[in-house]
Parts: C-alpha cells; structure tokens; sequence
C-alpha cells in the first residue's frame, strides 16, 4: 500500500555528522525522503520534544536522505541532540521545489538555507555552470564547502564563502557579492534559501535585472498541510503554496522581507 | 403531483438556482463557510479565500490576550481519514486582530471568542466595533484548552451569562458553537436559545488522542486533541438533524463536510449553512468551488431555487 505523506513514519537515526560547533547533519533511512525534489520539506518530529518543519538533506547513499540542523531553541536543540539509534517521526514530503533552469545558475544559501541548495546540486547537469555563495557569520559556522565543490568537480564551477567577520573568505555580507555578481554577469537562474532579509536583497538584485529568481521561505510553521494558518504570508500559505516562490511573486508581497509572525500569529518587523 | 408533468412544468418555469443563504438575520451570497481555526490569522488570507467561493470565514477563535498555544506536535493525520488537533487556541488576542480585520470591505467575517468569564466575553466585542463583522461565534467547545471552550460549555449557568452580556453588548447576530462535552449538548443549546442566541453551529471537533506503538508515546504535545475531518461527520450530522428537531433555530453544519453531497447532507438535516476546515488540508481552497458547484448541479437537477427549499427535508419522512 502507498503511504500517505501526512502519517507519520518513524525512522531510525543511523549516523550523525557534526558540521560545525551548532551543526549536525543526522542520516536516516527512508526512500520517499531519498527522492525529493529540492525545497520539499519534512514535519519532523522528536518524541517528548516538540516537531519541527526541516528541508530534507542528500546522503550519499541511494535509499538514504538526512537532516542538517542548527541548535537553536527547544525544538532544534531537541534535533540536534538525537543520536545514533534514536528514533524520529517524519511526515511529508511537503511543499513545491525550485524550477530548474539550464547554462549560468547563481545558488545562494545561509546557513540551514544551504541544504535545499545542496539538493539542487544534484539535479544540476554537467553542461550547467554553477556559482554557489556560502553566506556564514564566522569560519566556525562555514560546512558544506568541500561537499559543493566535490558534487560540482565535473562542472565549471566556483563556490565562494563570506562571512560577516571577513575570519574566512570575503568579508562582509554575501548579498554584496550577489549584487556584484548579477551586475557582472547574466545568470539563467538564481535560487536563494537563508535569512529572509537575504532572499529578499538576492530576489530584488536579480529580479531587477530581470533575471530568474526563486526563494525558499521560511515561517513559523504547525501543520505543516496548510490547516493552522500559521505559516502565512500576505495570502500566500508557506506550507502549501510553496515553500519556493517566483521572485515576480515575491516582489508584490508585501510582507516577504518585512514582517514576520510570532507564535501567537502576530505580526512583527524583522 | 405526477413526477412527469412536474417536470415539465418545472422546465417550463426553470428559474436559476441561488446558493445565497440566511442564517436567521445572517445573510449570506454562499452557504460554505470557512471553519474556525483553519487559516485564520491574515486577513490577506480571508480575501483569497472568500475570492475561492467561501460564503464567509469565520476567524481563529480569539482570546483578551495573545496565546501562544502548545508546542507541537499540535496536529495528527488520522488513518483512514481526519485529523487530531491540539493547537491550544493560539492566536494573537482580541484587541490585535481587530486592528488587522479594520480595513476590511467586502469579506463577511465571523469573529469567533473564546473565554472563560462573561466580562471576557465583553471586553472582546468592543474591541470589534470599527470593524466590518457580520456575525460573532461564541465557542463553547475546544475540548483541549483548560477553563474555555467545553468547560465554559458544559456549566449551563455560565452559558447563559456569556450569551447574555453578548447580546447586550452588539445588535449583531450571536451564534453559539455546540460540541460533546460532559454535559448532554442539548442543554447547552437550550440555554443558549433561552439566554436569545440567534444561532447555533454544531459541532467542534470531539476530544481524542494518538499513540505512536513504535516510540510508545502520546503523540499529541497536548497527549489529547480534538478529532476533525470524515469520521465525524455521521456524529455531526446527527446534532444537527437532532437540534433541528427540537428547536426552531438557525444551525449552520459543521463536521467532515469534504463533499457536496456532505452539505447536502447537512441542509436536509436542517443547516441553513455548513462549515468546513478539515477538508482544506486535503484539498486545498479549491474545496469551496468545488462543493457550491456541486451543490448547484443538485439544485437544478432537483429544481431548488434556494437553499431554504432543502433545509429540514430529511425530516418530512
Ligand atoms: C520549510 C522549512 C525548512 C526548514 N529547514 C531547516 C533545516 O534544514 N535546518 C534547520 O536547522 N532549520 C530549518 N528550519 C527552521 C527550523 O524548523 C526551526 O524553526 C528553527 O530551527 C528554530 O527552531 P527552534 O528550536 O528555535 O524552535 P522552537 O522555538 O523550539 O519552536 C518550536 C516550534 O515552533 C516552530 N518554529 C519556530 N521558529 C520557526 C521558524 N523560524 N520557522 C518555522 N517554524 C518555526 C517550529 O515548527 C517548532 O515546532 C526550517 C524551517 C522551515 C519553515
Ligand atoms: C487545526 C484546527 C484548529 C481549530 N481551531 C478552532 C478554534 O479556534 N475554534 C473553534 O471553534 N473551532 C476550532 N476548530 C474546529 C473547527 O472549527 C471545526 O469545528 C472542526 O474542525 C470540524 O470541522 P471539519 O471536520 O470540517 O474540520 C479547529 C479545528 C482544527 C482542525
Ligand atoms: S503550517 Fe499550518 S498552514 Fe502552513
């Protein structure tokens, strides 16, 4: 029988890889989640803990796919501190994914936002020359650099990491790099997923110089099947309508770069 | 009448079937609502859904203060269909949403409370009084948040004092939201019409849980929820057709509706309108043109020209 993808499956941790100090990458196995298209996310869940919304992770084993989280309030901490041999539930896949352009690809990601990147790799062809920006707040912080230059070896490729302090590669904010770069070049499409105020200074770049331009979002997330309400923005529903949005679409939300909702649902600047 | 002349005389006489509705003073263009809880916090989101054919949506049910809710898990896929939900209320208190919901025009929004002293019950609706809001739904049955919904449900007297202050605080329309709790819902529905409700929306969702056999855990965060979707719908469509039975009083349906036929159902039963959450989540918004467009077919095929010609039929036999 198929499974629906809103029950959950419990699935065994089998390996955990620390990324950074607050970075882990947890590797589980599960065919549905091995196969997703990049920007789909899972509704994981820990038990006795909490269940949060994660983009799932490549493995590099066929049948295999993971998580790659950051520690940060109870619920991640609860993630990240899972291991080996612990049990987790996931549902999903949820979500839309990037539309994947050929020739000049400009990839874009901060921090978590690295790991829909990650999977969009996968799916680049060997013709495609890809620039992918690593936006990091210290040497600490930066991961998956090696792993995107090794998935791109047979590819004309850069992959270039800034971080705020300058204590690694360029300094400074990596859209300062994106805005460079799009003024420099024509790129076929530019896929972002970090920090909002990022996506939103990528999507205007690129948009503006009318350039494909797509952005995962991210939003306080319950349901995860578009029921709760949480996870809107303007009338677009995260969850349901995306997580991927056009930068067209983006650019007439008026929320998308400006506000948020909390807990409660209330609206707040960012 | 012989069934063939009847229907030639009908299509002699065709008039164009209406789906606009009333709910007692309640006047409605569809008879599809947006349950309360589902996608309710933006009015952005009210006006795409009201564009999607919901006749009105009816808001996240607001508490005086801001709530958080529970930390989740809060909801529950259920095999073989339906969902168990424990979000814990959250939403952004009274006073903010009415700020937001300000601007509206054109949308007919229900404000749904929650609280647990009348004076809660007051305070809200002043809060509401530049806003453009058609009907309020008190919500007397969340069966998972402590000292609201069913516990102020289940207490008789408090009913009557919350529907009381209510009514003297707004001429707009009150309806009261019904559910199982510990008392028999008959009760709540008969002080609520003797304490001058003008509606009834029946039914919330129906306390229930889930445990995961692998880890062995509640997996609610809650371990309790309220249980949505089709395998309610038979519990809801009874209330409905039960109430209808005993009283004279505008009910709107409420329950698993996913289907046209479902609405059907419930008008037979006696709904003047229905309302639908869980079936957003399988879907999506489309759900709302789907079933007015279905609803519109049965009327022409059986030559209703409104709503009101259906409402109570199954009680006839
Ligand atoms: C589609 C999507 C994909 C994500 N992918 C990743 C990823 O790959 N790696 C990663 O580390 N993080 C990811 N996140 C963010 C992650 O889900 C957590 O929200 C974030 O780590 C904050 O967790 P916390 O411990 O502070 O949550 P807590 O404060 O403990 O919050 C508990 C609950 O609130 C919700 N919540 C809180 N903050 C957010 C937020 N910013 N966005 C959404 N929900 C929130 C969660 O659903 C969680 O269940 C993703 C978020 C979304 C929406
Ligand atoms: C996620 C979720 C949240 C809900 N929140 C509320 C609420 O705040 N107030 C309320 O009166 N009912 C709430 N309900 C109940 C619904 O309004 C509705 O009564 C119930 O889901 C049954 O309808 P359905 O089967 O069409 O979903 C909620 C239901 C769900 C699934
Ligand atoms: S997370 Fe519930 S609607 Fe998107």
């Amino acid at each position: 029988m198929q499974r629906n993808h809103n029950h959950t499956t419990i699935v065994t941790i089998e390996k955990v890889i620390d990324e950074t100090p607050t970075v882990r990458t947890l590797i589980f196995s599960d065919d549905r989640m091995s196969n997703v298209l990049p920007g789909q996310f899972a509704m994981v869940w820990i038990p006795g803990v909490n269940e949060l919304p994660m983009s799932v992770m490549i493995s590099k084993e066929p049948g295999k796919a993971a998580f790659t989280v950051r520690k940060h309030g109870p619920a991640s901490t609860g993630l990240f501190n899972v291991k080996e041999g612990q049990q987790i539930g996931i549902r999903g896949p949820y979500g839309n994914s990037f539309d994947l352009k050929e020739g000049k690809l400009l990839l874009v990601g901060g921090g978590t936002g690295l790991v829909p990147m990650m999977r969009l790799l996968s799916f680049v062809k060997s013709t495609d020359d890809v620039t992918v920006l690593i936006g990091a707040k210290s040497k600490d912080e930066v991961f998956f650099e090696d792993l995107a230059n090794n998935m791109l070896k047979n590819n004309p490729h850069k992959v270039i990491v800034s971080t705020d302090d300058g204590s690694y590669g360029e300094k400074g904010f990596v859209t300062d790099l994106v805005e460079k770069l799009v003024n420099e070049s024509n790129f076929d499409g530019v896929y972002a997923c970090g920090p909002e105020i990022m996506m939103y200074k990528t999507v205007r770049s690129a948009h503006s110089r009318n350039m494909f331009v797509q952005a995962s979002l991210e939003r306080m997330m319950k349901c995860g099947v578009g029921i709760c309400g949480s996870c809107c923005v303007g009338e677009d529903l995260v969850c349901r309508d995306g997580t991927v949005f056009d930068g067209d679409h983006l650019s007439s939300n008026k929320e998308f770069g400006h506000f948020y909702r909390n807990k409660a649902g209330i609206l707040e600047k960012y | 009448m012989n069934q063939l002349l009847y229907s030639k005389l009908s299509s002699l006489f065709k008039v164009e079937p209406s789906l606009a509705t009333s709910i007692g003073q309640i006047q409605l263009d569809r008879p599809v609502m947006l349950a309360s809880g589902i996608l309710g916090i933006s009015l952005d989101v009210f006006n795409r859904l009201y564009r999607s054919g919901a006749g009105a949506v009816v808001t996240k049910s607001l508490s005086t203060e801001p709530w958080e809710g529970y930390p989740n898990p809060t909801i529950f896929s259920v095999k073989g269909g339906g969902w168990i939900n424990a979000v814990g209320l959250s939403n952004p208190g009274a006073p903010n949403f009415a700020k937001m919901i300000e601007p509206n025009q054109e949308v007919p929004i229900v404000v749904s409370l929650v609280g647990s002293i009348p004076e809660d019950f007051e305070m809200m609706i002043q809060q509401f009084e530049n806003c453009k809001v058609i009907a309020y739904e008190l919500n007397l049955s969340c069966p998972h948040v402590a000292k609201v919904g069913l516990e102020v449900g289940d207490d008789p007297e408090l009913v009557r004092k919350i529907v009381t202050i209510a009514k003297n605080t707004t001429d707009i329309p009150i309806i009261a939201k019904v559910g199982l709790g510990t008392t028999h819902y008959l009760n709540t529905v008969n002080t609520a019409i003797d304490s001058g409700i003008d509606a009834i929306t029946a039914i919330n969702t129906v306390r229930a849980m889930a445990i995961d056999v692998e880890t062995q855990r509640p997996i609610l965060s809650n371990k309790f929820g309220g249980l949505s979707g089709t395998p309610i719908k038979p519990i809801a469509l009874r209330c409905v057709y039960e109430i209808s039975s005993k009283h004279d009083i505008p009910i709107i349906g409420c329950g698993g509706v996913s289907t046209w036929e479902d609405a059907v159902e419930f008008f037979l039963a006696g709904a003047s309108a229905i309302q639908l959450g869980s079936a957003v989540g399988n879907d999506w918004i489309d759900v709302f043109s789907e079933i007015n467009n279905g609803i519109l077919q049965y009327m022409k095929r059986k030559n209703y020209s409104s709503i009101k010609d259906m409402v109570g039929l199954a009680k006839k036999s």
